[in-house]
């Protein structure tokens, strides 16, 4: 069986070990700059609105989506009236969906990034299947960088998880940046607080 | 399996032929590299960066045997089945037997650097397997019937009209549409439906957590977490050495990754996959191929650490020439040709010889490979092992000869020095593979020893 001889030869020929290094210099204390993550979504496609409460959403979306027609909430407070049911399925179901509004756990302000597990999310597909997708945050969700976010993440509390920055998009045409390859071609992202 | 394929030289010639073109495909990688380099100069603590991934990843390759057996454990305990292939024959056969399982004949896969290696396609093809390759730059080669010629960024050798040619003739967009966004949307509702239809799709993974069990798949498209969602069965197949300690540590992996890449300062999506879906079977291929003989290779097994940024491609000022296709091996440009003669030193004695050792490729590397040190190492032990041209080994041996006889030395070079004076067409010609491309100089008077003597105070 490979599995025995693989390790085997593994064990044979592996260096001597070595430490790992102390990463804790890489962490920052407090909190990350709200308005640097909004300039780095920005730079990545997407779009940053800072609201106070929730019922600010619907008028935004509203404003800025025109020709809507299936719209899935996680949170009814986001948009009251939006469809129900989704969530029955293999995921294939959510293929007319035109918006999906998500809370995000956390953001990244070096880099825009937004953490979405699948308990938020609901059905793994729906950020990466919906045409348009809109990240909601809490304000004081934003930390500097990518080690500070492991660091409040933990270990894996669910079995899918992802850090979602900007919308989808490819370079693979002569070098020319085009939004919306297979998941969602817009995002917005809503930072309440 | 006898089969005959030019070597890089040739190859880059056939490249070579059409200036324009490789002017295009020169400054078009630069200007990757130059993203590359403003994302690096954005974050102070890019060079602590660097060596921490090193170190991390140094671990790991001392740590492989146990971290394998933690990540295999903790993957199996979130659900997952987990399969162990020595090389790339077995790989493909753990695969078409699960497709076959399946009763699939066709399927979506995101990219993989690992599947082109075992060259996973040709073979489920002639099994009656069709792959769907839904990364939209794997896509175009592979509807062109054409390998990625870069790790990351597959067709970047094409230019959009004949992109828009491939889409005319098998996706029925119309003729002379040539505007990437378009072409782009044509893609997308085309491999939409491939999306919905496949029951089963194949990723590759970019880390595996041993701490965990979970995989990282990075891909701005979206189109792996489109493909393992929506199916029934989720294979990821990865190389021994994506293997990371633990969840912090990528960390320092997703820093660099995108920012060495591409100049973005993370991918769009960076998905963590640790549990199938209920009622969806996650199997994870844990693939070999020489991979554990490189480990035993002291001066080569730091190119295990490679993360697949393709950094040192878009910096090589002979991959940006010669294009990823001379290189005849999945993986191009300096990384792939220290990884290349690990598989078959024969078959790839070429590549490290097709390198101007100017340690670009080694400045810019995220987890700090020594690739140009390795490529001259690699010289020297295809060269021992008698890999070299028929013409290139005469020339050493005749140089050994000369360098180590003074008087010889000093003889041939006086002789030398009077053919290029007298007869210049000795040298100035064809025949002479210094004088491809450029002038020989004219030739001194005097031997430096001769001058050395004059002038010595």
């Amino acid at each position: 069986m490979s599995r025995e001889a693989i390790l085997a030869a593994i064990k044979n020929n592996q260096p001597a070990y070595q430490e790992l290094p102390d990463l804790s210099g890489f962490s920052h204390a407090g909190a990350g700059d709200p308005a640097a993550f909004k300039k780095v979504v920005e730079s990545l496609g997407g779009q940053v609105f800072e609201i106070a409460s929730f019922t600010e959403i619907q008028p935004l979306v509203a404003e800025h989506y025109t020709d809507l027609s299936k719209v899935v909430a996680i949170e009814d407070a986001y948009l009251p009236g939006a469809a129900t049911g989704w969530q029955t399925g293999d995921g294939r179901q959510l293929e007319q969906v035109d918006l999906a509004i998500i809370p995000g756990q956390l953001g990244v302000a070096e880099n825009g990034a937004i953490w979405v597990t699948e308990k938020e999310m609901e059905v793994r597909v729906l950020p990466f299947i919906t045409q348009h997708l809109a990240l909601v945050i809490s304000k004081d969700a934003i930390l500097p960088t990518m080690h500070d976010a492991y660091a409040r993440i933990g270990g894996p509390e669910n079995g899918f998880g992802a850090f979602i920055a900007g919308p989808s998009k490819t370079a693979d045409i002569e070098q020319s940046l085009v939004l919306g390859a297979h998941g969602a071609k817009s995002l917005t992202v809503f930072i309440i607080g | 399996m006898e089969h005959k394929h030019q070597e890089h030289a040739a190859l880059a010639d056939t490249f070579n032929a059409n200036e324009p073109r490789v002017n295009w495909h020169d400054e078009t990688l630069w200007w990757v590299r130059q993203k590359r380099d403003r994302m690096a100069w954005s974050l102070p603590e890019w060079e602590e960066l660097r060596e921490a991934a090193s170190r991390i990843k140094h671990n790991v390759l001392g740590n492989l045997h146990d971290y394998l057996l933690e990540f295999e454990k903790n993957a199996v305990a979130n659900g997952a089945v987990v399969h162990w292939a020595a090389d790339a024959a077995e790989h493909n056969k753990i695969v078409l037997q699960l497709l076959q399982e399946q009763g699939v004949k066709r399927m979506v896969k995101s990219k993989s650097m690992l599947t082109e290696e075992c060259h996973l396609n040709p073979y489920l093809a002639e099994h009656g397997i069709e792959v769907v390759d839904t990364d939209l730059g794997e896509r175009i080669v592979q509807l062109a019937k054409e390998p990625p010629s870069h790790i990351v960024l597959p067709c970047i050798h094409k230019k959009k009209e004949e992109i828009g040619e491939l889409f005319h003739e098998h996706l029925g967009t119309p003729a002379g549409n040539a505007d990437p966004k378009f072409l782009t949307a044509a893609a997308r509702q085309h491999l939409r439906k491939e999306f919905i239809q496949s029951r089963v799709a194949i990723t590759g993974v970019n880390f595996a957590v041993a701490e965990t069990g979970e995989m990282v798949v990075c891909t701005n498209e979206g189109n792996a977490d489109m493909g393992a969602h929506l199916a029934d069965v989720h294979i990821a197949c990865m190389g021994l050495e994506k293997i990371i300690p633990q969840r912090k540590h990528l960390g320092v992996f997703l820093r660099l990754l995108a920012r060495s890449a591409t100049g973005q300062p993370i991918t769009t999506y960076s998905s963590h996959f640790r549990k199938p879906k209920a009622g969806q079977q996650l199997h994870i291929v844990l693939v070999d191929n020489g991979r554990s003989r490189q480990l035993g290779r002291e001066d080569f097994r730091n190119s295990l650490k490679c993360i697949r940024c393709g950094a040192c491609m878009n910096t090589c000022p002979v991959y940006r020439r010669s294009g990823g296709h001379s290189y005849h091996n999945a993986i191009a440009g300096p990384i792939g040709s220290i990884l290349a003669p690990n598989l078959d030193m024969k078959e790839y004695a070429d590549l490290p010889f097709a390198s101007t050792l100017c340690g670009s490729c080694s400045n810019v590397c995220p987890v700090k490979i020594d690739i140009h040190q390795q490529l001259y190492k690699w010289r020297q032990v295809i060269t021992k092992e008698g890999y070299t041209g028929k013409t290139k080994a005469a020339g050493m041996h005749a140089m050994n000869i000369v360098l180590s006889k003074p008087g010889l030395y000093k003889t041939a070079g006086g002789v030398g020095r009077w053919v290029m004076r007298t007869f210049p067409a000795v040298v100035n010609n064809g025949m002479n593979p210094w004088y491809k491309q450029r002038e020989m100089p004219a030739p001194p008077k005097d031997s430096f020893a001769d001058w050395y003597k004059k002038n010595r105070k």
